[in-house]
């Protein structure tokens, strides 16, 4: 193996897990909707019950998201989170919330009261998507960093990347990701919960989301497809490429292939539990399809000799999967142990389906003692 | 200057920062490793023996483990993104090799924890009892592997193994993944903190339970958890005890700074005694006030020259023998500190001058820049010290740390024979002393925990890796008022949330397990 096939193999690695976690995300969306959707008591209890068996699944892939990131690629994990320092620090502000607020929520002497539990996994509902969705737009849209001779990052707005904000195509996407987390969660609810009421404000909420999502991503991907891209140039250089990503999705037709699979999974999951109200799999197609979708994307941002994390004020200092990788000895250690990740997809397969196999139902929560 | 060195401000505020982040964690995790061990043992007795009694302290003790779960969870998510927002320019020399363990840490272990941990909690009624019970010995399986990768990280940057330094691309590159995995520095680190964590949950189990029995309260279920807690405590210390030992041991060969600041040692020599106790006092004659006297110490002769070196007349260094250079008992020459500043600087330039030749394509120049630098690497952190006395870490509360981690140590010795020995008698209601010790135990079993850290890592400053990479140039350079702000929001935030966890613990204590 040569490290250019580590490299890729890598970043495919990243791919992976980056859809994982887009799709995992359903758990904020369905905290988003914690109001939207649960209007008695016995209801919030149903989807907090509901979303906390899974959210541990969305906060690890989270983790190790950035700990593959961290072994494969250093110097991204070093520039953008050392960069884009305040963006990073407020996701994960929200994520700790997140964390604490399923197991006292329904504590007794939880000194803060239920209540402030429940604000706080709103509060991760929201910010969670958008702030990672802006983050990844950046990916395609840029920063403004420079790095020194010896990598060190020098962030050249003071705002520490919450310059993200200025960028008008980073909105769509934190709310295209905002609105399919919350779509997902629909999704998953539709499977996951046996109560009339919320099944018909599910596929209720289904139709509100789906309509902003498709807006906002194919915006997104319209702006990008119709702007430039940072790319490797001639003379080795990264440099502004017209139409870069334009360009990626004709000369990489296997990964268009798969972002087109990827979206029609995603729609055809959606629009056949609208139209079918007996039907209850949607998820089991949307789920693979952002996966898909995600990965397809990311491949188009780190390919074919593209820049994944371009600086717009010195394209030069631009991140490729080149660059910014570990040594081949190092990718090819860590590539043994990426072996056993087919293993713990089994498990973790084989544990959903154990745990999920009936749907749930207020009745069954509060006849549980250990509950959230 | 290759690196630029940044602020003190920022430098302090980013070691806060990470320090303050690090402690609050670490109040989650022991608890986490222990306890998990603890609760697939009273399954197990519960899945063997069909007895109702294991099932409810099984589902007691989880309750327990779960709130305390849940925040050691919050805690750590912000230490490992902080490698790379706090400590950025040490993410990029290192990163080649601290990324891996880290990852394979996400891997193994958190995966392993997160899928099992939602079967353990609330599978009850969902998996089979087998099922259930392997899924518990998941999560405690889970949860101490995480440990282990975690703390090879930190053993690699206390004692940088299987590393080359790469010119090109200026960053230490892994050659070889099993000497970082299996150095003797890692193997210590790991066995002594989780064997520690142990001890740290008996003392737990069997505090929690004592206060059952002043109470007079489920008793029985008392009694049942002091026995187990107590041999479990038995021998989780002694295993500390004797890790403890060898973790010394290995610091005396990896740092030798650090061990003499354990000691408060200025003068090293032959046949070292072993200081029990003492003071540490500012001396006017000594060169540095980084440096102290020992006031109303108690020594034992000989006592440290054979812990370190198993020979009651070796030779181990003081502050002043590292600093003026000194030969060790397996022979190897150290120079001067000052020395050593000098050699760093050299490779310093030689790294300066090396990378322009590679510019200028001047061959001849490359390689010769490179056989100074190589000659040089190991001491290129020096260079970046202003006095020889930067390498002096802040040696009271080194030495007090120390002090109280071990005397603590041989407390719980006392606490787990008296407890395991008045549990059996069925006498432990007459002797209210003891409960309360028990009880006592809970508290200082924490603070022997963080004493523990701050002994490994302050003592080890000023370096973030070993004589490679001291903290000042490790850091990201930002303002430092966004450092300050994370801070107190982080600060704010945990002390929130331990404040929730206490209460919620304390409240479910009252509750008590389920009456069979
Ligand atoms: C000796 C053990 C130990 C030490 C020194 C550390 N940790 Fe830890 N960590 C654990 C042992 C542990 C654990 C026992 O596995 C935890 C604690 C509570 C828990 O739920 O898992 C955990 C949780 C935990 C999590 C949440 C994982 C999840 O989603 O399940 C992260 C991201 C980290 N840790 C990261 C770190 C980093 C970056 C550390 C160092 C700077 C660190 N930990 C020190
Ligand atoms: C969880 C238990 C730990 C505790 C309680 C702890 C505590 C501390 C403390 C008190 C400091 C500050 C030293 C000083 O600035 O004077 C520190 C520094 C540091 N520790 Fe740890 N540590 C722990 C584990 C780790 C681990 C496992 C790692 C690495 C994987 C690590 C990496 C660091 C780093 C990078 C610093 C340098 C930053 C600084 O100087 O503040 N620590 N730690
Ligand atoms: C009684 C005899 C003990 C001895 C001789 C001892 C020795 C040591 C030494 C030398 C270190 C520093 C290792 C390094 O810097 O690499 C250390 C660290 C540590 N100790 Fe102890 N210790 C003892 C008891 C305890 C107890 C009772 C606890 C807690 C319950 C504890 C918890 C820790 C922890 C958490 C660390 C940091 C992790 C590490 O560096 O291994 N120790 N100990």
């Amino acid at each position: 193996m040569s490290l250019y096939i580590l490299q890729h193999y890598w970043w495919i690695l990243i791919s992976i897990l980056g859809g994982a976690l887009v799709f995992l995300l359903f758990v904020q969306g369905g905290q988003s909707m914690l109001y939207t959707l649960g209007k008695t008591k016995e209801e919030r209890d149903l989807i907090v019950n509901s979303l906390g068996h899974k959210w541990e699944l969305t906060f690890t892939t989270l983790v190790v998201f950035g700990g593959a990131f961290f072994a494969s690629f250093p110097l991204f994990y070093a520039t953008s989170f050392g960069g884009a320092y305040v963006v990073w620090m407020l996701i994960l502000f929200c994520f700790v919330f997140q964390a604490v607020s399923f197991e006292y929520r329904s504590k007794p002497r939880n000194f803060l009261g239920s209540r402030t539990y429940e604000v706080f996994l709103m509060i991760n509902g929201y910010a969670g998507p958008l702030l990672l969705g802006a983050a990844v737009a950046t990916f395609f849209t840029g920063s403004p960093f420079r790095l020194s001779p010896l990598h060190q990052v020098e962030w050249l707005t003071p705002w520490r990347g919450l310059d993200a904000l200025f960028v008008f195509t980073n909105y769509l996407l934190a709310f295209a990701v905002f609105f399919l987390a919350r779509t997902m969660a629909c999704l998953y609810f539709i499977t996951n919960l046996e109560d009339d009421n919320l099944q018909i404000r599910c596929r209720k909420q289904l139709w509100y989301n789906t309509i902003p999502f498709l807006i906002t991503f194919l915006l997104f991907l319209a702006f990008i497809l119709t702007g430039d891209g940072y790319g490797i140039l001639q003379n080795g250089s990264v440099g502004a490429v017209p139409y870069k990503y334009f360009y990626n999705l004709l000369e990489m037709p296997v990964n268009t292939l798969l972002f087109i699979l990827g979206v029609i999974a995603v729609l055809f999951g959606i629009f056949k539990t609208l139209a079918r109200p007996q039907w209850k799999k949607g998820i089991w197609f949307a789920a693979p399809g952002t996966i898909l979708t995600v990965l397809a994307l990311f491949i188009l941002a780190g390919f074919n000799n593209t820049a994944f994390y371009p600086s717009y004020t010195d394209p030069a200092s631009s991140l490729t999967i080149y660059n910014a990788s570990s040594s081949e000895y190092t990718l090819k250690a860590m590539s043994y142990v990426s072996l056993i990740i087919p293993f713990i997809i089994l498990y973790i397969w084989y544990v959903w389906r154990a745990m999920t196999r009936k749907p749930m139902s207020i009745q069954e929560i509060k006849d549980t003692e250990h509950k959230y | 200057m290759l690196y630029e060195i940044s602020s003190t401000t920022l430098v302090e505020w980013s070691r806060w920062q990470f320090a303050m982040t690090a402690i609050y964690h670490y109040m989650f995790v022991p608890l986490t490793l222990g306890l998990s061990f603890l609760l697939a043992v009273m399954e197990t007795m519960w899945v063997r023996t069909g007895k109702e009694e294991w099932l409810h302290a099984t589902k007691f003790w989880m309750k327990l483990f779960a709130i305390n779960f849940a925040i050691g969870i919050a805690t750590g998510l912000i230490l490992e993104f902080q490698f790379g927002s706090n400590w950025s320019n040490y993410s990029w020399f290192v990163g080649d090799i601290f990324g891996a363990p880290l990852a394979i840490e996400g891997l193994f272990a958190f995966f392993l924890e997160a899928t099992f941990f939602a079967v353990m909690f609330l599978g009850w009624n969902k998996v089979s009892k087998k099922f259930h019970l392997f899924s518990t010995w998941m999560v405690f399986l889970g949860a101490n592997i995480s440990a282990l990768w975690i703390l090879v990280a930190n053993a690699w940057m206390q004692n940088p193994v299987g590393t080359e330094f790469n010119p090109l691309t200026a960053r230490n590159e892994m050659d070889n993944f099993w000497e970082v995995l299996f150095s003797p520095t890692a193997m210590n680190k790991f066995f002594h903190t989780v064997t520690s964590a142990y001890t740290l949950s008996a003392c737990f189990v069997v505090g929690v339970s004592a206060w059952f029995i002043l109470k007079k309260r489920n008793l029985e279920f008392a009694r049942k958890s002091i026995l187990l807690g107590s041999v479990f405590g038995i021998l989780s210390i002694l295993a500390t005890i004797f890790t403890g030992d060898t973790s010394a041991q290995d610091v005396t060969h990896t740092q030798p700074m650090k061990l003499a600041a354990m000691e408060g040692l200025n003068e090293g020599g032959n046949g070292v005694g072993l200081t029990v106790i003492g003071f540490l006092a500012e001396d006017p004659s000594l060169p540095s006030t980084r440096m102290k006297t020992t006031r109303y110490g108690i020594a034992i002769p000989k006592l440290l020259s054979f812990m370190s070196y198993r020979d009651p007349d070796a030779y181990v260094p003081g502050i002043q023998n590292i600093l003026d250079g000194y030969t060790s008992y397996e022979g190897i020459t150290y120079p001067s500190i000052e020395q050593r500043m000098a050699n760093g600087n050299k490779a310093i330039e030689a790294l300066t001058s090396y990378k322009q030749a590679i510019q200028e394509q001047n061959q001849e120049k490359a390689d010769s820049s490179l056989q100074i630098l190589k000659e040089n690497y190991g001491d290129i952190g020096y260079g970046y010290l202003e006095s020889p006395y930067d390498a002096i870490p802040p040696v009271p509360l080194v030495f007090y740390s120390f002090r109280i981690m071990v005397g603590l140590g041989m407390l719980f010795v006392a606490l787990f024979i008296l407890s395991w020995w008045y549990a059996k008698k069925r006498k432990f209601e007459k002797f209210r002393f003891i409960p309360y010790l028990a009880i006592a135990c809970i508290p200082l079993a924490y603070i022997a925990s963080q004493c523990g850290w701050i002994v490994a890592e302050v003592g080890r400053q000023p370096w973030i890796v070993q004589n490679l990479m001291p903290v000042n140039v490790a850091i990201t350079r930002i303002a430092s008022g966004w450092v300050v702000t994370t801070f107190w929001m982080f600060a704010i935030l945990f002390t929130v949330l331990l404040i929730a966890e206490i209460g919620i613990m304390v409240a479910q204590i009252k509750k008590g397990p389920k009456m069979g």
